[in-house]
């Protein structure tokens, strides 16, 4: 009869041998099975001497005891490997691409309006808007622009049949504005506006952001401080602002202002001026009691020197490999 | 207007460079939009004279010259120029100069035959942007002689953008004006002085309609030489101006409007039948002009006529029947004064821009006629010889502008610019402006000088005294009131979420003009528009849009011409509606999708967009609105959608937008090959939301019960969806339709659909019995009203 030692050191090279759960298994059952070498030595007990059986059944005992310990951490060893195989297998390639779809972008004119926009609401203006399809007397007449005067020929009106045009300046929405809020007023005017002008600095529509402030106590002083803290907030750089004389029949004193990064080099980037006695009378505002300050931006203007857009025509040709760009 | 420096520092002469000089233009207004140098890079250009001038032996278009420089040896040439001819003065660049052009001489063989230079023509050295052959200069120009010393060159033509305020700039004496109140410098006004007559001929004018003229400067001038020629440095002064030289007598007149800024005429004395007499055309007179056009006239029109009819129109061109011309011994000088009322849009009426118009448009000085034409006088006397008649200068003083005197209150000053300027300095630069200038208690009382057409109220005084006193010198002062605080509303859902809602899916927004093709406009919706431009840019871009959608297909169907395959764009517009006299304009958010529904990439079959990906895409901005319960897609036609998907969506009675499918013949049109998908919403109803109000969330679970029926082909999911809510409308919280089944085992023209329910109540745990029964009348429902069969 083979020894109980013979058995356990048989048993542990076959449980050292087995590669998979189901092997181990086999082993258990070889040992501690119901026909199991060990279970058997057990059924051999009741034939012993009863003076032997205590002994013998602890060493029995003792063995068996050994055998599941063995097949315990082995098959805690399987389980480790074969969960790490798994995981191995699930291992994906984390450089490959998201799925599922990606996002658009707002067109750069809108991406620009939008800051100036907060920029200005920031600063506690409202937002106004106004008919695109104007009459004269809210694009020009209201405006200080009477009839024939010289500065009509210069604003290339879009007319249709019957003297309606399309409006050539977001300015009428100053006029719209005070009529219907009455004053003070604080507002700035985004939108389309039209000119019969069509070249390579030239788009027949294009953008303008129209400000208006109007108060007992404004003066150019403020113009210039709105402006030029302005021009800081959307270009997020330090700026030297030039006021230069211009004339805009609805504003006066008039100015142009320019910006300038480095020494010498100026860019026209946006008219403006107090608002004119007559438009404020115009607009049924006591021009003697009240004073404001207007401006107008080109809006393409502030997005080609912000974008290093260089063509004006590039935003109005809606190229997807363009406006990606700015997602 | 160009302007020379040259000619600006005869008039005034200030200690300034010519960059420096150039700022100051700027910052008095006049902004510099360009600066030409002329005569750099010419210095070794020499004034020589063909001796001699033969055929070249092997080129029909070539001679051969010998060429003086003064140097005593004469030096061949061969020249290509049709005009070169013995005896002829002309530019000379001899080997080793280099010309502005870039342009290095050396000395070659044209042709076999020996050439040691070139005689240049105005184009090559820089003095002209268009030459028919070499620049023949005056007999008396002096041979050997640089070039640049016999025309005063080098010299600086600064192009200023005059605004429309300021026609009394519209000159060097104007512009030299503004320059001294700036820098102080001394106004040379002396440079006119007046002419004694010689001999008593005069024309006569008669002031018939004296609003439209009430000054008239006349004079008449005998005996001129008509061979003279105008003088070097009168045509170099024109040149640098942009004009050219034509004769003495036109020359003048041009001179004498760009020194002065009064437009003057010539006419041929000869050649006048009668008196002169502006007056008002009548509608249908003709009058053929100098550039030979026969023009006729409306009644708002000043002309110039005497007893043979009109013979030119006031301030804008003169007539051919009395032109003068290289006969021309008798002349009549006209300078008149047409009131701005009378010019403004007149040449535009006519298609005309001249430079006489451009500055009666704007206003000329109304006490200037005379001294133009004392100067004109002055200029031909000294030209072209002849005696001079009397000046005579007609005047009808109750229609000359009257000038008021303007006050000018400290107080206002300082309020309107946010800066207090000393008294003395404010009363300096009035005087600067030739101001008549009263002190007062409160400030200034002034009367400003005939030739300031702007100076009207105290806020043209207020930005005169900014504008002299500079603009920078004016503080920033940042407004410390507190503004009103504005509502931040909910009953409308802002465009940027809505804008932004269709980013995070995919969209890529786009601008497209406002302005369409007609016929676009008609096949994309159906509608003629009224809203038709008078004057487009082409009749591409002449109608108002009644839809967004003709600008995004074409902007899409370019894009995938450019080699996209997936388009996705959305717009954030107004299109226009109704008439003429009452149009409307609508918000837009349209929106377009054509290729897959994602990008390409691993481990996704690629589809395309359908109807329902787009429908989703909707859905989702509807949704932003809050409860959309009450919204609904109607199937629906509509011209730029296929019939079977296109649907209307309604909120209520409100028709709030349209989705559907571009119809197939209109996406051939536009060569696109993959189905197009479009929606448009109108933005404020579409958006239009409250704020939440809030109902309890039941604390009680939930129970679900799914059933199939078999149903009509045509019987639509919101109908089932709306009879089955309406079994038990306090019960079911959610149906929802989760498969939709044709074909094998369903009866052809049948569907079956599955159907989910979702039942809850609020106060207490729903029992079995409760969903029994409640799917049980929701079966009922389905069996009666669409003879719905159950499948197991």
């Amino acid at each position: 009869m083979t020894s109980l030692s013979d058995i356990l050191s048989q048993a542990a090279s076959e449980i050292d041998a087995a590669t998979d759960l189901a092997a181990l298994d086999a082993v258990r059952v070889s040992y501690l099975g119901k026909k199991g070498q060990i279970t058997a030595r057990l059924k051999t007990l009741g034939s012993l001497p009863a003076e032997e059986r205590s002994a013998a059944g602890q060493e029995i005992n003792k063995a068996k005891q050994e055998v599941q310990a063995s097949l315990n951490a082995r098959r805690e060893a399987l389980e480790t490997a074969a969960l790490e195989a798994r995981l191995a297998a699930d291992a994906v390639d984390v450089t490959l691409p998201g799925r599922g779809t990606s996002i658009g972008g707002y067109h750069p004119v809108t991406r620009a309006m939008l800051r100036i926009e907060k920029i200005f609401k920031n600063a506690g203006f409202g937002v106004r808007s106004g008919p695109e399809i104007e009459d004269d007397f809210h694009n020009f007449t209201a405006l200080n622009i009477p009839e024939n005067h010289p500065a009509r020929a210069m604003h290339d009106t879009f007319y249709f049949p019957g003297g309606n045009l399309l409006r050539t300046h977001t300015s009428p929405v100053q006029i719209r504005s005070i009529v219907e809020e009455g004053v003070p007023i604080k507002i700035i005017a985004p939108g389309r506006v039209y000119r019969c002008d069509s070249d390579q600095t030239h788009t027949p529509m294009f953008h303008q952001v129209e400000g208006l402030v109007i108060d007992e106590h404004i003066s150019f002083a403020h113009l210039k401080a709105v402006l030029h803290q302005f021009v800081e907030a959307y270009f997020e750089r330090k700026a030297e602002l030039r006021f230069r004389p211009s004339y805009f029949p609805f504003t006066e004193p008039s100015a142009e202002v320019d910006v300038s990064w480095s020494e010498g080099k100026w860019l026209e980037i946006l008219g403006c001026g107090m608002v004119h006695p007559n438009v404020l009378e115009s607009a049924g505002v006591d021009s003697e009691k009240y004073t404001g300050y207007a401006f107008g931006i080109g809006i393409e203007r502030l997005a080609m020197l912000r974008y290093g857009v260089t063509d004006l025509r590039t935003f109005f040709e809606n190229d997807l490999r363009f406006l990606q760009q700015f997602r | 207007m160009k302007i020379a420096e040259s000619w600006l520092r005869e008039w005034v002469d200030p200690d300034l460079t010519t960059e420096e000089l150039g700022h100051q233009l700027t910052m008095l207004g006049h902004e510099v939009d360009g600066i030409e140098f002329e005569g750099a890079g010419i210095e070794e250009v020499v004034i020589a004279e063909v001796v001699e001038c033969g055929k070249h032996p092997d080129a029909d278009k070539l001679s051969v010259c010998k060429v003086s420089d003064g140097s005593g040896e004469l030096i061949d040439i061969v020249c290509g120029a049709p005009n070169v001819r013995q005896g002829m003065k002309t530019p000379l660049a001899k080997p080793g100069v280099k010309l502005p052009n870039g342009m290095k001489l050396r000395k070659a063989k044209i042709r076999g035959v020996v050439s040691n230079g070139m005689l240049c023509s105005a184009v090559e050295i820089g003095l002209g942007d268009e030459s028919d052959g070499i620049m023949e200069l005056p007999a008396d120009a002096e041979v050997g002689k640089p070039l640049i010393e016999y025309l005063n060159l080098p010299d600086t033509i600064f192009d200023l953008d005059l605004t429309p305020n300021r026609g009394d700039c519209f000159s060097v004496l104007g512009i030299a004006r503004d320059v001294s109140a700036l820098t102080g410098a001394t106004l040379k006004e002396a440079a006119v002085h007046p002419v004694a007559a010689s001999i008593d001929a005069a024309h006569p004018v008669e002031l018939v309609e004296p609003a439209a003229c009430p000054r008239f400067a006349g004079r008449v001038i005998r005996g001129i030489d008509p061979t003279a020629k105008s003088p070097v440095w009168m045509v170099e002064h024109l040149r640098r101006a942009g004009l050219r030289g034509i004769s003495p007598v036109v020359d003048v007149t041009n001179f004498v409007m760009l020194e002065l800024g009064q437009p003057l005429h010539a006419y041929d004395a000869a050649l006048l039948a009668g008196p002169i007499r502006p007056r008002l055309a009548t509608t249908g007179e003709k009058v053929t002009l100098l550039d030979e056009k026969e023009v006729e006239l409306r009644d708002d029109t000043v002309i110039i006529t005497d007893d043979s009819g009109p013979i030119g129109i006031a301030g804008i061109m003169g007539g051919l029947s009395t032109a003068v011309t290289d006969e021309t011994t008798d002349v009549f000088f006209e300078a008149a004064f047409w009131p701005q009322d009378f010019m403004a849009g007149r040449a535009r009426n006519y298609g005309m821009h001249t430079d006489a118009s451009l500055r009666f448009e704007r206003g000329v000085d109304p006490e200037g006629q005379g001294r133009a034409v004392e100067r004109a006088t002055e200029l031909l006397l000294d030209i072209a010889g002849g005696e001079a008649g009397p000046l005579d200068v007609q005047t009808a003083e109750e229609h000359l502008p009257k000038r008021d005197s303007i006050v000018l209150r400290k107080s206002r000053l300082a309020h309107l610019l946010g800066l207090k300027i000393d008294d003395a300095e404010v009363t300096r630069i009035l005087e600067s402006l030739q101001l008549k200038v009263s002190k007062t208690d409160a400030g200034w009382s002034v009367v400003p000088p005939s030739h300031r057409f702007d100076m009207q109220y105290e806020v043209d005084l207020i930005e005169e005294v900014a504008r002299i006193h500079g603009y920078d010198s004016i503080p920033e002062t940042t407004l410390a009131a507190q503004s009103p605080l504005e509502t931040v509303t909910e009953s409308r859902i802002d465009m940027e979420r809505a804008a932004a809602t269709l980013i995070g899916r995919d969209y890529q927004e786009i601008v497209t003009y406002s302005f369409i093709d007609p016929e676009a406009n008609r096949r994309f919706t159906g509608i003629e528009s009224e809203l038709v431009l008078s004057n487009p840019i082409s009749s591409e871009l002449s109608v108002m849009r009644a839809s967004l959608w003709p600008g995004m297909v074409a902007a899409a169907a370019a894009n995938m011409a450019r080699q996209q395959d997936r388009v996705r764009f959305f717009e954030a517009s107004r299109s226009y509606h109704g008439t003429l006299g009452a149009h409307e304009e609508v918000v837009r958010l349209a929106g377009l999708a054509t290729g897959p529904v994602a990008p390409e990439q691993w481990g996704c079959k690629a589809q395309n967009v359908d109807f329902f990906d787009i429908k989703a895409d909707v859905e989702a901005v509807l949704a932003l609105a809050g409860d959309s319960t009450d919204i609904e897609f109607a199937a629906t036609e509509h011209a730029a959608l296929q019939p079977g998907q296109a649907a209307e969506i309604r909120r209520g009675d409100d028709v709030i937008g349209i989705v559907g499918r571009l119809h197939p013949s209109l996406a051939k049109d536009y060569d696109l090959k993959k189905s197009v998908y479009v929606f448009e919403l109108d933005a404020d109803k579409a958006l239009a939301s409250k704020a939440p109000s809030i109902e309890p969330v039941s604390k009680f679970p939930a129970i679900r019960r799914d059933i199939a029926v078999v149903v009509d082909d045509k019987i639509s999911a919101a109908e089932l969806i709306e009879a089955v809510a309406g079994v038990a409308p306090e019960l079911i919280r959610d149906v929802r339709i989760f498969d939709i089944y044709k074909g094998e085992r369903i009866e052809a023209g049948r569907k079956s659909v599955a159907i989910g329910l979702i039942l809850q109540e609020t106060s207490r745990t729903l029992t079995d019995d409760d969903a029994d029964t409640a799917m049980a009348a929701a079966i009922a429902k389905l069996e009666d009203k669409f003879a719905a069969e159950l499948r197991d």
